[in-house]
Order: C-alpha cells, then structure tokens, then sequence
C-alpha cells in the first residue's frame, strides 16, 4: 500500500495534549493515552507516537513497541468503512471464514488491507461475544447477525453508495 | 453513606425487584407495593444490543406515550443468557417472554398486553413458554433456566444494569456491610477457603489461599486486580456480569481490598467489550458518589478506589504476569515465576488478581456462608460454573450450573439439543488451551479435575459444541492458527513450537500429511509444555494432543486416504453439480469468480473440478441444493 502522508488539524492536537495532560502523572499512564490518541486520529502515525514519547518522556522505542505489540493499535490508516468479522469459535464453526472470503472477493482486497479508494478496509476480530447471532460481520460498529456468503454483497452495496 | 442508609436504599426497593424474583400470584400482589402495574425488562447486553434491543426499547417508549401508559416500568437489563432469541423481553409479574422482539412486535405488544386490561401476546412469545393446552409458563420455569442454578448471574438480567439503587436492593454491597461492620480480614480468608471457591479464570487456583499469600505478604501498597481480559473466543460470562451486575465485582474488590490491606485497584478489561467497559465506568462513579468507594467506606474509616484499564486486543494478556506489564504500560510479555504476584504483582507490589467470575461468587458466600457454597458441587470443586455455551447448539447462551452438572444435562436439558438433527460429535472446553471432549464421554460431570483426566481442561467456561460436520483436524487448526497468532515471541518454545505445529497441521489438512507427522506432533508438544514461559505456550498443544487422542481416526484419514470425513478441509475436497436436483437456473455459473462452471440454461451444470478454486460461491447461492462437497 502506498503511504499514505500524515496530516493532523490544530483541534486533534489539541485533545491530544489534554489527553496525555490528563494522564501524565499516572503510573502507566502510555496505554490509555494510545488509546486516546488512536480515537483522535484513527490510527497511531509515527509522527503521534514521538510527541507521545516526548511528553511522556518514554523512549520512542518503548511506545513504538507498545503500538506494535497490541492489535487494537494500528500504525496505518483505515478505511471510512471500516469492516470487521468475527473469526472467534463460535462463529468460525458457523462458517465466518466464507462470510470473510466473500467479503474479500466482493472487495478485491484481503483482510488487513484498505481498499485503493480509503472506502473500505477489512479485519477479522476474536469474538465480539454476539455468539448468538454467529455468524457476524461489523461495518462502522453495526452487527450484521447469521450472515451468510449470499448476503454479503448485498450489505456491502449499502454502504458503497455514500 | 452508613450502613443503615444503605439498608434503607436496599428497603426502599426490595419489591421491584422481588416481582422479577418470584412468580405470578405472589408477584401480582407484590407489584401492587411497587407503584408500577407491569414491569418490562428488555435485555441491553451486548447479544441483544446486536440484535437492536435498544430500538425495542424505544419503540416501548414512543407507545408508552402515544398509549398514556405511566404506570408500567421499562427496564434496561444485561443478560438473561438466552442470546440465541435475542433481543428478549420479560413482562413481570406474569413473568412472560417475548422472544426475539422487532420493533413492530414491541408495539404490538404495548398496544395487546401492556396496556390496562391488556393479556398476554401469545404469538409473539417464545414457543416454549406457550402449552399445548394455551397455557402460559413462567419464563423461569423453562428448561433452559430449570436446570440452572445462578450464583454468579443472580442479578444479571434481573436489575437494571445502570442503577447502583437496583444493585443494592438486589443484595450488591450487603456483604461488604457486613464484613466491614463485623469480620476481621482473617475470619474473611477463613471464610473464603472454607467455602472451596477455586479461580474461575481457568487455573483453579484456591481463592481463599491467594488472599492469604497476599494479606501476609511485606510491603505497605498493595493492589487489587480484576481480570476481564476474556480472550478465549466463544467465553463471554465475564463479559455478562460486568454488563448486567458490576456492582458486584467492585463489592468484592473492596472486600479484598480490606482483607489483604490494599486501596487501591484495577480492572483490566478487554476494549472489545464497549457495553461492559462504559456500565464499569458508570458503576464506579456511582460508587463513589454513595460512598461505597473512595475515602472512610461506610463510615468504616476503610478506604479503597478502583481504576479501569482497557486491554488493546493481546490474547496473552490474560496470563497474570502479561496483564500486569499492560496495566503497567508496558508490552503485555509475560515474566517468569516466581516471584509470584502475591508477592510482587502491579508495579511489583503485592498482588491480588481474580477473575470476573470469581470476583461475582465472593459476595453470596460472606453473605449465605461458607457452608452453603460448599454444599454446591463435587468434592474439590465447589459451587456453581458459568458456561457459555455456542456452536451447534439450538440455546446459544450463558449457563450457570452446579459443578458437577453432566455435559448431557448441560447439551440436551437445557441447551435443547443440536439443530437440524444432527448429531453430537464433540464439545471444546477451554478455548485455544484446553481440549475436546468426544461424544463417549458426554456423562462426564463437568468440574475441574474430571475435565483434566479426559485430556481437555475447565478454562474460562466456553463450551463449544460440534455436529458431524466438523472436521476435528481443521478445528485444532483453528486453535493453532490463533495461539501462533497470539503468541507474544517472547520465549523461543511458544514462538517457533506454535508456528510448526501449525506447519505440520496444515500440511495434513492440505493433504500432503506424512505418518510421520503426528510423531513430530507429540514429541514437539512434549518440549513445549515444558519450556514455554507461560501458559499460552504450555496448554498450546492441547487442542491437537486431545483430538489427535479422541479422534485419532480422522487424522489417519487425512494423511493416508487424503480424505476430510466431514467435508471441511478444501484440499481433500471436489465440488460437484448433482444433476437430478440442477434446474438449470445459471446462477452459480455466473456467480462463479473462477468460471469453472459450463451448462446450459434449464440443463444440468457441471463443475470443471481442475478449475475450481473451491470458494463455495455456488454452493451459496445454489437455491436447489444441488451442490455437493466430497
């Protein structure tokens, strides 16, 4: 993929100061500010997690190893609709490895990737703890239950249309 | 607060929520005491919030007022357990439930039964509850809840989950009155040990020895932690209880708090669980606006606060060491032990850690004593076990039974059995740690030690079942995939073991297995369960030691016959067009990415085998269920 530039407006600066401002004097107090930061931004670009280090006065080495080490923590940017399915147990033996290899065709990208136009990105999840309704997929935080492969093109057409 | 104004918050409300307690005649004259003709109790976990609870609730709402309906409750809960028929909702005292509730159901409902003079809805009531004869059961009184016996869940599902008055009426922080007015922290730990409770994370550590270490260790910081990292996909008890009852873990924090000279704590709890993580925050501060925790807690002169730390998506980091180094800051790697966390813990001062689970079972031993919970269970496992219980199964859902409680009772009873008649072929306990167990042990009573003698082990409590259509090899491929995934890198052992495991696991699936294969299997699980740092690695190879032992057959299958018995693994597999069910309809021909599909319309099609790319678009949208895997 591409890289894709860092540009962060005055206002994410802003909450991103008083986010470690409120948390500087915590003990291990880098874990909820990359949390913070991640909600401001999207993702934790390079440029971020050095006023990070500094502020919080860490090696950037540390909060590198810190965003590289959790999942939840991404260093690339995702897409404006961001989709995620569930690979946990329960829905892995109902079948969400299909709903994930059909979501990748109708796509033509594969899980962990963005889409060339920044529309989509796709990620699989470990278990929302919806089993009820597995298998599911998550687009922008909405839980599409008991999908099945056929379904799938016709939810993702919801959202290519905006 | 005192504890007197405690009691008179617990009194003031006591017969709201005993309405929701006890059934039918007495409820009715109870609900009479409580100023609300009906309550409406619409589950808010994170189940039936997927499957849009909250537009239930505010279509409630919206009819409420169209209707001039003031006198019935609408009650925003957590889990009732039964997640397959979400979202649920109970109307007390009749105690009846409506199952899987749209929005224009709700109105229905509203406009038919919640309104004076109004009768119960029958048709939109789970089937269940509804007689031959036309006579309606209790919601209670049906076979998934029948066989249950709930500890841990009490409140979950019966309290609204966002106000602390409910909590306290339903019992939470009674026993925290109780052992601040009245025990020393000895005569706690000698409670606790009494009671036999064991660590509910999955090791089954005594609970009542751990405090002890704890209270005895030097040092004049101490903490208490919470674990609600549920990583093991498919578990979601704690997840449950943190968003139906989270009063009680901070109780029982606090607890532990004043026996072992700690104040201050943490919860540790996983950032995919949005629901549980906001009812924590709202519950604490509830907390602290009362006085239950902060500064002299009821009037005891006892202080003792608790923070929330948010996981960030690391499987490892329920292993104790590795979620102390994340509420440290750091990389969730664990370390070795000892020294244990009783003795050096959180900022390497002495530790308490408990899983949700256990923290929930704390309150109702101090409360109904010792001898109560260990009249509950087998020999050395005392009290009642969360199970969640998914896959294959008609009652997907949270069940707390017995220690003890046969698989079958927990499959059949209350779980209602496999769907589509199939037939049972083995249950995974213990997530990607523990193992399977085979249908020719389905009478096994389900408690700690008799889990570990079949080869799987208790874990966290998922139970996930599985029909002849899984492929037991795939399925410890699944697990395998997930530990290599997860595995930290730290030690060498877990690091590479799990990633050839996983080598050798899809070389078999592929169908490229050698008889030699499954020696390598054994001999490398051997150096792994003794040279792994943590229990990550250690238990990694347990999913493929217990199917290898289990189901030893399909392995053989795979690697000398190169076959898949239950049709999963793509390799093993061709797909075909069975020509007397093909209508000719086209549509897997054209919705074919790899155009491996030729006919004519209205002639039966046939699949190029050479071609397919095996991805099951067909079979999916094959409306004649003419395509067959084999």
């Amino acid at each position: 993929m591409a890289q894709i530039l860092f540009e962060g407006t005055k206002e994410q600066m802003h909450r991103l100061m008083d986010c470690i401002n409120e948390h500087r004097s915590e003990k291990g107090a880098l874990m909820p500010v990359l949390h913070e930061a991640q909600n401001i931004y999207g993702y934790l670009p390079a440029e971020v997690q050095t006023i990070i280090a500094d502020e919080l006065g860490l090696p950037l080495a540390e909060v590198y190893g810190v965003a590289t080490f959790y999942s939840q923590f991404s260093l690339t940017p995702k897409g404006k609709h961001r989709i995620s399915i569930c690979l946990g147990t329960a829905c892995y033996v109902k079948g969400s490895d299909k709903i994930l290899e059909a979501v990748e065709h109708e796509l033509r990208i594969t899980c962990g990737e963005c889409t060339p136009d920044k529309k989509f990105s796709i990620e699989s999840c470990r278990c929302v703890g919806a089993c009820g309704l597995a298998p599911v997929m998550i687009i922008d935080g909405e839980v599409y239950g008991k999908v099945t492969a056929a379904d799938v093109k016709g939810i993702l057409d919801k959202y290519m249309q905006d | 607060m005192t504890v007197k104004q405690l009691e008179k918050i617990a009194a003031e409300k006591a017969d709201l929520i005993n309405v929701r307690r006890i059934v039918r005649e007495q409820a009715e004259k109870l609900a009479a005491n409580t100023g609300y003709r009906k309550q409406v109790l619409v589950c808010g976990g994170t189940g039936c919030t997927s499957s849009r609870s909250l537009e239930v609730i505010n279509q409630l709402e919206k009819s409420f007022s169209e209707l001039g309906i003031n006198d019935v409750l609408i009650v925003k809960t957590g889990c009732f357990g039964l997640c397959a028929l979400g979202p649920i909702m109970i109307v007390y005292p009749e105690g009846a439930f409506y199952s899987q509730m749209t929005p224009e159901h709700a109105k229905t409902v509203a406009e038919k039964h919640l309104v004076k003079g109004g009768s119960i809805v029958k048709e939109l009531l789970y089937v269940e509850t509804v007689h031959k004869d036309g006579s309606v059961i209790p919601f209670a009184e049906i076979p998934f809840y029948k066989h249950q016996m709930r500890i841990a869940l009490r409140n979950c599902g019966v309290i609204a989950a966002e106000s602390i008055e409910e909590a306290i009426a339903a019992g939470d922080y009674a026993a925290l009155a109780k052992v601040l007015t009245s025990m020393t922290p000895d005569e706690v730990i000698s409670e606790i040990k009494a009671s036999g409770l064991r660590g509910r994370g999955g090791a089954g550590f005594p609970t009542g020895l751990k405090w002890q270490f704890t209270k005895e260790a030097q040092g004049d910081i101490k903490y208490v932690c919470c674990n609600a990292d549920e990583g093991d996909p498919g578990a979601f008890m704690d997840r449950s209880v943190l968003e139906g009852d989270p009063h009680t873990v901070l109780e029982a924090m606090t607890i532990a708090g004043y026996t072992v000279g700690a104040q201050e704590g943490y919860i540790y709890v996983r950032a995919e669980y949005p629901i549980a993580v906001e009812r924590l925050n709202i519950a604490i501060s509830q907390a602290r606006k009362l006085g239950l925790l902060g500064k002299n807690i009821l009037d005891s002169g006892f202080n003792f606060d608790i923070q929330v730390r948010l996981g960030a998506g690391a499987f490892v980091c329920g292993e104790e060491t590795a979620l102390m180094a994340s509420i440290e800051g750091h990389r969730g790697e664990p370390r070795p032990r000892p020294p244990f966390s009783a003795q050096c813990g959180v900022f390497k001062k002495p530790t308490v850690l408990n899983n949700v689970e256990t923290w929930a079972s704390v309150a109702p031993i101090l409360l109904k004593g010792s001898a109560w919970f260990s009249s509950i269970g087998t020999e050395k496992s005392k009290g009642t076990k969360v199970f969640a219980v998914g896959g294959k199964i008609h009652n997907v859902g949270l069940v707390e039974v017995p220690m003890g409680t046969s698989l079958k009772t927990i499959i059949y009873d209350i779980g209602g059995g496999l769907p589509n008649g199939k037939r049972f072929k083995a249950a995974q306990t213990g997530g990607p740690s523990g193992g399977c167990i085979p249908a020719t042990h389905i009478d096994v009573g389900m408690d700690f030690d008799n889990l570990t003698a079949i080869g799987s082990m208790m874990g966290s409590g998922g139970l996930i079942i599985m029909d002849e259509d899984t492929c037991m090899v795939d399925i410890a491929k699944f697990y395998l995939e997930f530990t290599a995934d997860e595995s930290c890198g730290k030690c060498t052992a877990c690091r590479i073991g799990t990633k050839r495991l996983l080598d050798i696991l899809k070389k078999i699936t592929d169908g490229k297995g050698e008889p030699e294969d499954l020696d390598k299997v054994t001999e490398l699980a051997e150096h792994m369960k003794s040279s792994s740092l943590c229990a990550l690695g250690q238990s990694a190879p347990n999913p493929i030691l217990s199917t290898m032992k289990h189901f030893g057959d399909e392995y053989f299958k795979h690697i000398y016959d190169k076959k898949c018995p239950a049709g999963v693994c793509k390799s093993l597999l061709n797909y075909y067009i069975d020509p007397d069910k093909c209508r000719g309809c086209t549509l897997c021909k054209r919705n074919c990415p790899a155009n491996a599909i030729s006919g004519e319309v209205k002639s039966a099609h046939v699949i190029d085998t050479k071609a397919c790319i095996k991805c099951g678009q067909c079979i999916a949208h094959c409306k004649f269920g003419a395509i067959v895997k084999k």
